[in-house]
């Protein structure tokens, strides 16, 4: 499995650690449903999802990865940065 | 049908003409009073006990592909009772206790073999720990001792006792763990479920769960409806799925994890031996496999199968920590979805749904508990109460905070166990 960064190009899974879904941080006073939600709950969905991982041993970017959970496809990845939330 | 030895022979010298199927094939009914969604191991062995100890046989397991199918035909086989925190250690003991009556129980060989497991340890601190580990086991009732070094080398003169950056110090020995023959586990369940009146039924995908006033009235199956007064979701790494079936979200998110199997060989490695640095852990099987495995990919996965980051580490660890594997060949590797909890630890737990009841989070350590989680299962489904081995599983405990379950201190957060 490769991961495009968008700043380094095309790298081996290896350089980067996975975070999980990319979900929207609630506000602080959201209430305890919404951070019960954002922390732990998850679509967990069998095919198309996006996640954030970080190129840890690259630029350091967080970028967002649209992957397919049955396939392993990945075919977008941008900067966490400049995603559409 | 009873199994003995006796039978064995008969068959042997009459051409093995007198076995019959070990359950019928059975077409969905209408209606059951409880019906699990799922027949792995979990899903089967909450058939049984609900049969066997509450009486209830109005059962139906529906199952999308063939009984046993899934991880608890996957897994690496190991039986275990080494954990530490109250919530699980209390759990796996009652388990460990169960799977020692298993095969009279069943009348089934599940080849449970009580080899020992030993895991090692590499540093003073890591010493320190497991020797803790050992006292809060023994507390628990189960055994424990701790190996020196020259104790590990007497069990396994093979490992690489002075390696460089890892060298062997010692392991925490725990005689009654070992492995078990893992299909086996699930057909010897669902023959004894099947005896008991109930019905196991294959090929059989539940496509919707039909909600009415707060209380789950039927599920929607690819053979059609089937109304049901309770429902159980007993679907591993579909636990996702399944439960937005019900409209639910589930603290679990699936991953891929792998594992691998050398040719045949002589007997060469007795029991269960996990490295300490590194995720491995290795035993072999009565066919003479080398049976071995290490951790999840770390990313979410439906995918059955895995990367090549995953076995390098795990091919890597098995050479440090036992050179001669190197001798060995790969036959074949696999992956299953496993259903990973922020915590690491499972869910046995009602819904907010009345009647709906939920089994699942067994991360990457389902096979031991299928005797006791499917015990506890059948306990809650039937009574509405929690049994008392089984009663920090709780689905609301990350929401609250309260009981957190997190054997390996890392956090209760999805990508850290």
């Amino acid at each position: 499995m490769r991961i495009s960064c968008p700043i380094c190009g095309e790298r081996d899974r290896r350089e980067f650690h996975y975070r999980g879904a990319a979900l929207t941080r609630p506000a602080p006073d959201a209430g305890e449903a919404a951070w019960d939600a954002y922390l732990h709950l998850r679509d967990n969905p069998a095919g198309a999802t996006r996640e954030l991982w970080y190129h840890e041993t690259g630029c350091g970017a967080w970028v967002v990865v649209t992957r397919n959970t049955l396939t392993h496809e990945m075919p977008g990845c941008e900067l966490a940065a400049e995603a559409a939330r | 049908m009873r199994f003995s030895g006796w039978r064995v022979i008969r068959e042997g010298l009459s051409g093995n003409r007198g076995w019959s199927p070990h359950w019928r094939d059975a077409a969905p009914r209408d209606e059951y009073d409880i019906v699990i969604i799922g027949g792995g191991g979990h899903g089967l062995s909450t058939a049984y006990y609900l049969a066997r100890d509450h009486g209830l046989s109005n059962v139906a397991v529906l199952e999308k592909g063939y009984l046993g199918g899934g991880n608890v035909g996957r897994n690496t086989t190991i039986v275990r009772a080494n954990y530490f925190l109250p919530g699980n250690s209390e759990f796996y003991s009652y388990s460990l206790k169960l799977w020692e009556g298993l095969e009279q129980e069943l009348n089934y060989n599940v080849m449970h073999s009580q080899r020992g497991l030993i895991n090692l340890f590499h540093s003073d601190g890591q010493r320190d720990a497991f020797a803790r580990r050992g006292n809060a086991m023994i507390n628990q009732g189960d055994d424990a001792i701790l190996l020196d070094r020259e104790g590990v080398r007497r069990h396994a003169p093979f490992l690489d006792f002075d390696n460089v950056r890892f060298p062997v110090h010692g392991g925490l020995y725990h005689p009654r763990g070992g492995t078990a023959r893992h299909d086996a586990v699930a057909w010897g369940y669902a023959r004894g479920a099947d005896r008991r009146g109930v019905d196991l039924i294959q090929n059989c995908e539940v496509t919707g769960i039909d909600i009415g006033n707060g209380r789950v009235r039927s599920v929607q199956t690819t053979r059609g409806p089937i109304r049901a007064k309770k429902v159980a979701i007993v679907v591993a790494g579909r636990s996702g799925q399944v439960a937005a079936m019900a409209g639910m979200r589930l603290p679990v998110e699936s991953h891929v994890l792998q594992a691998f199997v050398s040719e045949g060989l002589k007997p060469v490695i007795a029991q269960v031996i996990a490295f300490g640095m590194g995720h491995f852990y290795i035993s072999q099987s009565d066919k003479g496999g080398l049976v071995f495995g290490g951790d999840i990919d770390m990313y979410a996965s439906y995918a059955a199968r895995g990367n090549l980051p995953a076995v390098e580490h795990v091919m890597e660890a098995g050479m440090t920590l036992m050179p001669m594997i190197g001798k060995a060949r790969v036959l074949r590797s696999w992956g299953g979805i496993v259903d990973m909890t922020p915590d690491g630890s499972p869910i046995i737990d009602r819904t907010d749904t009345q009647g709906l009841y939920l089994n699942c989070g067994w991360n990457y350590g389902g096979f031991k508990a299928v005797p006791a989680s499917g015990r506890c299962f059948a306990h809650l489904l039937a009574t509405d109460r929690h049994h008392d081995a089984a009663a920090g599983f709780r689905l609301d405990r990350f929401r609250t905070g309260r009981g957190i379950i997190d054997e390996e201190g890392t956090g209760a957060q999805h990508n850290l166990h």
